[in-house]
């Protein structure tokens, strides 16, 4: 919101700075976002002229006319461009030596065989606005004046944001409270000055009547008519200026009062056609099957919760929020009808939310508005109507419900247990009267509050001391530091979290954190089938992208497209991990709503989180390319499934959880080379590493034969050891045994080594597979797979009786289990 | 002379022991049996030893010369053997003959033993040298992302205070994410919040907006008193462009206890500012709204760049103006401890929060916001594992 200072000091009579009143308004927390100057960049006196003469130039390509203007002191001859302006309009020139903005001094110049003696100005070339009508024309001035003054230039605008809590503070009146209060100087407030009273309506003419049909729609509704309006005449220039430095473009005299008003005072108010009214102005909920054309030219469906103002056409406006086009007023208008209301807050965001509609009344009415104010901003804007635009009133019509008392029983001692600093009680009241609110001492501790009406948004005790403590100053807070409580530090999980980020980026991994969104393309890219349960994510109601409308429920497609940005970016080699949720299944719709009034018991509370869809951790891995590059120790070493599924292993390790690496099938890795990980602890499948499917590196533009891994983290953290046993081992000696198997080529080595394990029972310290071989010296569809074994006893040394036993049985084991024969 | 003389005595009394135990008494005395021990024999063998040693070149083939010369196999051991078979007459002279040749031939042996040992150490291993400077780093280096370690490290200075970490999902009920923190039904600061829907715009679930619902679930779910922080992602409906994410990090902060004030805020914030910019970075207060704590406050840091010194330099980070935006803070609303069931007139609580972009963008002067979510792993790189 755009304010100009020298408005906001006709009601907060201070010599500060702009500057200055941008700190002091930061301090009572308006949030100034910055300084402007109006007509930046023009120097010297700018002047009207009007008019006199144009001859239009013909010989040139453009239009171009050579004008005689009066500025008053004299005739100027002045060579333009523009063909908006006629004999006689006033406009504004630039004489010789003024300055415009771009560091563009004028002087006479000859130009188009003229010489061209001054400048005339459109609002753009003076720094004003983004103008569409070429020249700028007054109205309602005359030559000679200084336009400069006119025209607000070099008028400084304040550029604020308001928080939702301070719906007064989007207006002068509000702000230069808030100035006034800062420089302890007298406020005058323009709501007392105003006043509510216009005057005994001229006689024998009837206001306009008006009904509250719904109470909760509507608390106060006043409806002012004014007959024998000029729809012709002018607004004047400082409304207009004033206007333009808010940001408001000038449009009608009607239109503009109410707008200077709503900025003045902070009041939104309407101006009906009263001659296109159909009886008495009602305020209701609209009616199941109504619509509405609103101003905007839009015709809105309307829901029964909706509030309109309506006539016996049905509604003409959507309460608080915009007006309707059938009785807008236009310019043939004669007959004012100006509505000024109190919609409650929740009414009006209602209309807003349910049309998409943000209007500048709708802004201030969602806020909360001061409720004694309707009367009195609808009297000041008839009396602006009527003292520039003529016209009779004709009197009030009138209706409200009545007003809720809310008086606040305040400690006086709040202020200071909160703030943790000492504030006499005689500062707590005189802060409170500061902000208009009237207190009354029931007792020595206790003062009973009744808050100014224009702000609603105080109802509680704490909201009483923020206005205390921020006027005392926030910068006057002593700074102390709780002592919490002995804390226990993370939790397991949040500590394995972290080192298993250390472990993978300690194995070459760059951690990435994607956004997580997916949609139907991600899904066929990873040759989901049609009934695949990942399909089924959460879905967003309002999504950034159509593509990607749904949460992830696997974490691989958007690590896949930081992969294949990288390697877009020229890296081709590389490894990525990331840890973080998906998404499963839907969230369900409509869940419990406990209110606020006290704490849901644990049952609802635990029936409420049963709508949110399971959402666990997981942790996805994507390598690319070279794992190690080349260099002077050789050629490069390419990531392979062997590398992805280590990966999930040394976590696995890193956690004390037991994974085992078995033939695994995902449709969007390589079939022959994909394995499942099933975690031991639980016997289920928690995630699927090895090579990525061509068809998916290739969707993704990869490099050839990229790798990747899933994992259910929270599985494996919620598996993970919590303390460990120590081990019981033996000093015996070692004994060790190297075996062969030749072997059908289709079986998996894990079933070879649980085989040789179950044989070799508790003497079997360790197996390792050390060597594979495929080719000619065994028969063709097998392979051989040599194992080195370690025996140990169990304080013992292991005779050659026993060893030979163990090899033996392993042997067997092996034939009979698996088909394997001793090579 | 001394410790020859005491090395002499020690090798006779060996040999005795030697003949006692390995070579029985020789009745049968034969001279020519025995050349090997007249003192030709024994200086041919000094000679060969020492001869041999000063060939070797390095210790490996002065280990190969001992051997040969000295071990147990070599002509002075086997000669030393044959002493006990000597008739006693005879054994006094061949014994001290052959105990001399030994003597001397180790004293030679050690004597090249240090020569070539200083050899390897000044010319062999010098000539090894290589350049450690040739790259040796063959598996590539990795990262860590640090909006997860910044997040980490802001955690760690409240688990030093006696804090612990809260957790919450990113699918979050609306209840908890608005309506429990007193933002009521279609009241604009709700409005304001752009906020992901989920299946429905009343289904009841959505993005999580803020990580102050966490504050809702740790109020709900923990014993009092309650000192938490929580480190999160969050999702606003805003277009990623060089200074907005629509998917972005915040760290909350929740106190709940007896007694605590603005000044304890306060002084948490403050400490909080001097561990992660240093000691003169001291905040600011500006109030301001959130429904969710009454009073509140925006906090801002002092700029670290120019300190908030003159207010006509244009400082790249402030803009001059001495103070960067950093989060939002206040004492818990009363209306939020009433929905979660906590007695307002006995507790009083604090809750703050910061963005954790916003936060590294200024530490780590971080230009554009997209660099910390297309996951170029250069950027990543830049940090390492730091925190």
């Amino acid at each position: 919101m755009k304010l100009p200072v020298s408005w906001i000091k006709e009601f907060a009579p201070v010599q500060a700075s702009a500057r200055e009143i941008a700190e002091a308004l930061i301090n009572a927390g308006l949030e100034v976002e910055g300084i402007e100057t109006l007509g930046a960049g023009v120097s010297g006196t700018l002047v009207i002229g009007r008019v006199l003469e144009i001859e239009e130039l013909t010989e040139f390509k453009k239009p171009i006319r050579w004008c005689h203007v009066d500025v008053g002191t004299q005739i100027r001859g002045i060579v333009c461009g523009a063909t908006n302006f006629t004999v006689g309009d006033l406009v504004v020139v630039a004489e010789p030596g003024v300055t415009l903005p771009g560091d563009f001094t004028i002087t006479s110049r000859e130009t188009y065989g003229h010489v061209s003696d001054g400048m005339i100005c459109s609002e753009r070339e003076m720094g004003l606005g983004q103008d569409r009508a070429g020249i700028m024309i007054l109205e309602g001035v005359s030559p000679g004046q200084n336009a400069n003054e006119l025209l607000g230039i070099g008028e400084e605008i304040l550029d604020i944001a308001v928080t939702p809590d301070r719906g007064y503070a989007l207006s002068i009146r509000g702000v230069a409270r808030e100035v006034a209060t800062a420089f302890e100087v007298e406020y005058r407030d323009p709501a007392i000055s105003w006043g509510p009273d216009l005057g005994a309506p001229e006689t024998g003419l009837e206001p306009h009547d008006c009904v509250i049909e719904d109470f909760s729609a509507c608390e106060l509704l006043t409806l002012r008519t004014i007959l024998g309006f000029n729809p012709d005449a002018p607004t004047p220039r400082y409304m207009v200026s004033r206007l333009q430095a808010c940001g408001i473009r000038s449009i009608s005299l009607a239109v503009d009062v109410t707008n200077y008003v709503m900025m003045e005072l902070g009041q939104p108010t309407h101006a009906f056609d009263v001659n296109k009214l159909n009886g008495p102005l009602r305020v209701r909920r609209a009616i199941a099957g109504e619509d509405l054309e609103t101003l905007d030219h839009v015709v809105r469906k309307l829901s029964v919760l909706d509030s309109v103002i309506a006539d016996s056409s049905g509604p003409i406006g959507l309460a608080g929020t915009m007006g309707g086009f059938t009785t807008e007023i236009d310019g043939s208008t004669t007959g004012i009808a100006l509505e000024a209301a109190f919609f409650p807050a929740s009414t009006v965001a209602g209309n807003s939310r349910r049309h998409k509609i943000s209007s500048e009344a709708s802004r201030r009415f969602e806020r909360g508005i001061d409720r004694e104010l309707a009367p009195i901003a609808s009297a000041r804007a008839c009396a602006l109507l009527i003292e520039h635009g003529g016209g009779n009133y004709a009197g009030m019509c009138a209706v409200e419900s009545p007003m809720s008392d809310n008086v606040i029983e305040f400690d006086l001692d709040l202020p200071t247990r909160t703030a943790g600093m000492f504030i006499d009680h005689e500062t707590v009241m005189s802060k409170l009267e500061a902000i208009g609110a009237i207190c009354v001492r029931t007792d020595s501790q206790f003062i009973a509050v009744t808050p100014p009406s224009w702000r609603p948004d105080l109802t509680q005790p704490a909201d009483l001391v923020e206005e205390v403590v921020r006027l005392v100053g926030y910068e006057k807070l002593p700074s102390t530091l709780p002592t919490a409580p002995a804390g226990r530090g993370l939790t397991q999980e949040q500590r394995l979290r972290r080192r298993i980020g250390y472990l993978l980026a300690g194995r070459g991994m760059h951690e990435i954190r994607a956004y997580p969104f997916i949609g139907a393309t991600d899904f066929d890219a990873m040759r989901f089938p049609a009934n695949d349960s990942r399909r089924k994510s959460p879905t967003l109601v309002n999504p950034l992208s159509e593509l990607a409308p749904q949460m992830r429920s696997t974490l691989l497609p958007g690590m896949l497209s930081i992969a294949a940005r990288n390697v877009g970016r020229g890296e081709n080699d590389l490894a990525i991990f990331e840890v973080g949720s998906v998404f499963l299944g839907e969230a369900a719709k409509g869940g419990l709503d406990p209110g606020v009034e006290a704490r849901p018991t644990d049952l609802i509370w635990e029936r409420m989180q049963s709508a949110l869809p399971a959402q666990p951790e997981h942790l996805g891995v994507v390598m690319s390319g070279a794992l190690e590059s080349a260099g002077v120790w050789g050629s490069p070493r390419t990531a392979t499934w062997r590398d992805s599924i280590d990966a999930m292993l040394v976590v696995a390790n890193e956690l004390g959880v037991n994974l085992e690496v078995q033939t695994g099938s995902d449709p969007s890795f390589h079939p022959g080379r994909c394995a499942e990980l099933v975690l031991t602890k639980t016997s289920k499948v928690v995630g699927f590493a090895g090579e990525l499917h061509p068809a998916v590196v290739e969707h993704w533009n990869l490099p050839k034969r990229s790798c990747a891994a899933e994992v259910d983290l929270s599985a494996l953290l919620s598996a993970a050891v919590t303390s460990a046993t120590a081990p019981v081992f033996s000093n015996s000696p070692v004994a060790k045994e190297d075996l062969a198997f030749v072997i059908n080529r289709a079986c998996p080595v894990a079933e070879v080594q649980a085989c040789i394990r179950e044989a070799g029972g508790e003497l079997l310290e360790s197996i390792r597979l050390f060597d594979t071989y495929e080719g000619d010296q065994i028969p063709p569809g097998h392979k051989s797979l040599a194992f080195a074994l370690r025996f140990r006893g169990d304080g013992r040394t292991l005779s050659p009786e026993e060893l030979q036993n163990l090899r033996s049985r392993i042997i067997a084991a092996v034939s009979e289990q698996v088909g394997g024969t001793l090579r | 002379m001394a410790p020859v003389m005491l090395r002499r005595v020690l090798i006779y009394s060996l040999l005795r022991f030697w003949r006692l135990r390995l070579s029985a008494p020789n009745k049968s005395f034969d001279p020519k049996q025995v050349s090997a021990l007249n003192a030709d024999s024994v200086d041919a063998m000094v000679a060969g030893a020492l001869s041999a040693f000063s060939a070797a070149i390095d210790l490996n083939s002065l280990k190969v010369a001992r051997l040969e010369h000295f071990g147990d196999r070599s002509p002075i051991a086997l000669a030393n053997r044959e002493i006990g078979a000597l008739p006693p007459a005879a054994k006094a002279e061949v014994g001290k003959r052959i105990g001399e040749a030994k003597a001397r031939i180790k004293d030679v042996l050690e004597l090249r033993e240090i020569e070539l040992t200083q050899i390897r150490d000044n010319e062999v291993l010098l000539s090894e040298k290589v350049d450690v400077s040739v790259p040796v780093d063959r598996m590539k280096r990795g990262a860590r992302h640090p909006l997860t370690t910044l997040m980490e490290r802001l955690s760690d200075v409240f688990i030093a205070m006696g804090y612990e970490i809260a957790e919450g999902p990113e699918l979050e009920l609306e209840w908890a994410n608005f309506d429990a923190l007193n933002f009521p039904k279609d009241h604009p600061a709700r409005l304001m919040q752009d906020t992901f829907f989920v299946e429905s715009p009343d289904s009841g679930v959505v993005l999580r907006t803020h990580t102050s619902p966490i504050q809702v679930r740790a109020m709900l779910e923990r014993e009092l008193p309650i000192y938490v922080v929580a480190p999160g992602r969050v999702f606003r409906t805003d277009e990623l462009d060089a200074t907005h994410t629509p998917v972005f990090h915040q760290i909350e902060g929740l106190a709940v206890d007896r007694g605590l004030t603005m000044a304890d805020l306060r002084g948490t914030l403050n400490h909080l500012a001097h561990v992660m910019f240093g000691a003169e970075i001291d905040i600011r207060w500006r109030p301001s709204f959130f429904p969710f704590t009454e009073p509140s406050a925006e906090v801002d840091l002092r700029c670290f760049v120019c300190l908030g010194g003159s207010d006509t330099t244009e400082c790249r980070a402030c803009g001059g103006e001495g103070w960067i935006e950093w989060g939002g803070c206040g004492m818990v609303n009363p209306k939020v401890l009433q929905a979660v069931g906590i007695d307002p007139l006995v507790y009083s609580g604090f809750a703050f929060g910061m963005g954790i972009e916003r936060t590294l963008m200024f530490r780590s002067g971080v230009a554009d916001m997209r660099d910390m979510v297309e996951g170029d792993i250069r950027f990543t790189a830049a940090f390492g594992m730091e925190a």
